[in-house]
């Protein structure tokens, strides 16, 4: 499928998603789909460097969090429309994530994974003493009254929101696995010296894979204090966050754009359904369970199962 | 003639351990030079030296009348200077095809005189596959591959990105006589197309019937340098393979 076609029956998904959801009526269905379309853009995004580059990243968290808080300093400063938090919500990820590559990204395996998690603790320890984001106290954000274009609740639009970030995280993730982009990110996956050899700039890709990644999970987070009104380092740099972003595409399979969607819808729907029928606590253990049942059962993950789960290029 | 590969005083070490220590190397433009040492003598360092994988401490590498120092490998190969890994490296999560793809792509595409179409990469890949004989696998991916097979590839990975400069390093390493013959046919056909041909390997016949020239390393340290009959005749060689 050609990339313009791909983007097209996205938008109409999007479409066809937010048409359905015209006739839910209770707003807590908007609630729980948020998190689910936030977890879509996460895991897509989690892929981009740990499923096509193989770089496992942990900062999760830290990339999240940053977006939420450029939107409590720019709603500090002058509530700027939504558009704007997400895109600055990504440029600051972004820089932080072109940052942090260029620090990090000559350690591979598990050296690369500690470095980012350790990222995402200095991120908290930093915002945790900055009082003018409300420091460990946390920040109260009063939502606008209305939301723009429709007269559905706040929730509503910020369910939107998401929707039409996921599809287009999607749509960027796609595009990457079928470009020149993506051939070159799976030759650092398979042997960083060969692909190196083989004329590819691996530095330069590796920079490019973190920052559109961490651009994404920035705007993933972006909307964040609105959507919880109360915003404060332990939420924000939740490590419960990292750990579904990682399992997510590890249980979709990493090994195209549509694993981590399975993964996030099927997880996060599990977590949702689970937090109001048996208990909240036992959220995570849900993922722990699920994410060993697939790496003993199903390596490649649900796309696995449908023959799909060979990783797969076009030239 | 020309030097196409002149290093100069070079020198690696591990710690302590003095891997290389300032060796003199010229090759010539089109020529085929056969590169030979016992087992650590520090060929392959000299290689990853050469091809940038490694940083030398003291000396230079010039190619192509270009001083190569801190260059990162990729834009060396992308000047003109390709190398094969002594143990096969091939991007396991692609086909055959694909593979030969990549420096097609990253390396001939990223030189400012050519842009291969999709059509033309596709042709050339074909071309590449038929002329080392993995034709009828291009479909397959690299675990189905035979020994022979990956080094092969191996090699028609390094051919794909149209080099000056080939080094093959140990490329018949534990292959049959037949087969050895085969990637022997290949390097010889790539030095009639104008390419320079280092050749690293311990089959004395292979070395032997392809070089025009031999260098000897023992130790780190150059120990020999002329056409292939002389340097096997002298005394130091042979007292470094064979002993006192």
């Amino acid at each position: 499928m050609r990339t313009w076609i791909f983007w097209l029956v996205a938008a109409a998904v999007v479409a066809g998603i937010f048409g359905l959801t015209r006739f839910v009526t209770n707003d807590y269905f908007f609630f729980a789909g948020y998190v689910v379309l936030q977890y879509v853009v996460m895991a897509t995004a989690w892929n981009i460097l740990g499923g096509y580059t193989g770089y496992v990243n942990f900062g999760t968290a830290g990339f999240y969090a940053l977006g939420a808080y450029s939107s409590v300093v720019l709603h500090k400063l002058f509530e700027p429309p939504m558009v704007v938090l997400i895109l600055a919500g990504g440029l600051v990820s972004g820089v932080v994530g072109l940052g942090m590559g260029y620090l990090t990204l000559r350690l591979r395996g598990v050296f690369f994974a500690i470095a980012t998690l350790a990222l995402a603790i200095v991120l908290e320890t930093l915002i945790t003493n900055w009082d003018y984001v409300g420091g460990s106290r946390g920040v109260y954000i009063i939502r606008p009254a209305a939301a723009p274009f429709f007269q559905g609740g706040y929730i509503q639009y910020l369910f939107l929101v998401m929707l039409i970030l996921a599809g287009m995280a999607v749509c960027v993730a796609r595009s990457i696995e079928h470009s020149k982009l993506g051939y070159g990110l799976a030759t650092i996956r398979d042997d960083e010296l060969a692909a190196e050899t083989a004329g590819v700039p691996t530095l330069k890709l590796k920079l490019i894979a973190t920052v559109l990644s961490g651009a994404l999970m920035g705007m993933a987070g972006a909307p964040l204090p609105y959507y919880i009104t109360y915003l404060d380092p332990s939420s924000a740099f939740n490590l419960a966050l990292a750990v579904n972003s990682i399992a997510m595409p590890m249980v979709g399979g990493t090994a195209n754009w549509i694993g981590p969607v399975l993964g996030a819808v099927f997880l996060a729907t599990v977590q949702q359904v689970a937090t109001v029928t048996i208990s909240s606590a036992l959220n995570l253990l849900f993922v722990g369970v699920i994410l060993v049942s697939f790496v003993v059962i199903a390596p490649n993950g649900i796309i696995g199962w449908f023959g799909r789960g060979k990783r797969r290029r076009q030239g | 003639m020309e030097a196409l590969l002149r290093v100069e005083n070079l020198g690696k070490r591990f710690g302590g351990f003095v891997a290389l220590e300032s060796i003199d190397l010229d090759v010539a433009q089109g020529e085929r030079l056969g590169l030979i040492g016992p087992n650590g003598s520090g060929k392959s360092t000299l290689v990853n030296c050469i091809s940038g994988t490694l940083r030398n401490e003291t000396g230079t590498v010039q190619f192509d009348n270009r001083r190569m120092d801190g260059l990162p490998p990729h834009q060396r190969t992308r000047l003109g200077l390709a190398r094969s890994f002594q143990l096969p490296k091939p991007f396991h999560s692609m086909t055959v095809a694909e593979n030969l793809h990549v420096p097609l792509l990253y390396t001939v595409n990223a030189r400012h005189e050519t842009h291969l179409s999709n059509a033309a990469i596709d042709r050339r890949v074909e071309e590449l596959l038929q002329q080392v004989g993995l034709a009828e696998k291009s479909g397959r991916r690299p675990r189905d591959l035979t020994q022979i097979e990956m080094r092969k590839l191996e090699l028609a990975r390094a051919m794909a990105a149209a080099p000056k400069l080939l080094i093959a390093d140990e490329a018949m390493a534990g292959l049959s006589n037949a087969e050895v013959d085969d990637i022997l046919t290949l390097l010889v056909k790539l030095s009639e197309q104008g390419i320079t041909v280092v050749l690293i390997e311990h089959i004395m016949r292979a070395v032997m019937s392809f070089s025009q020239r031999l260098v000897v390393l023992v130790a780190g340290r150059k120990l020999a340098d002329g056409p292939p009959q002389d340097v096997m005749r002298n005394p130091e060689v042979v007292r470094a393979y064979l002993g006192e």
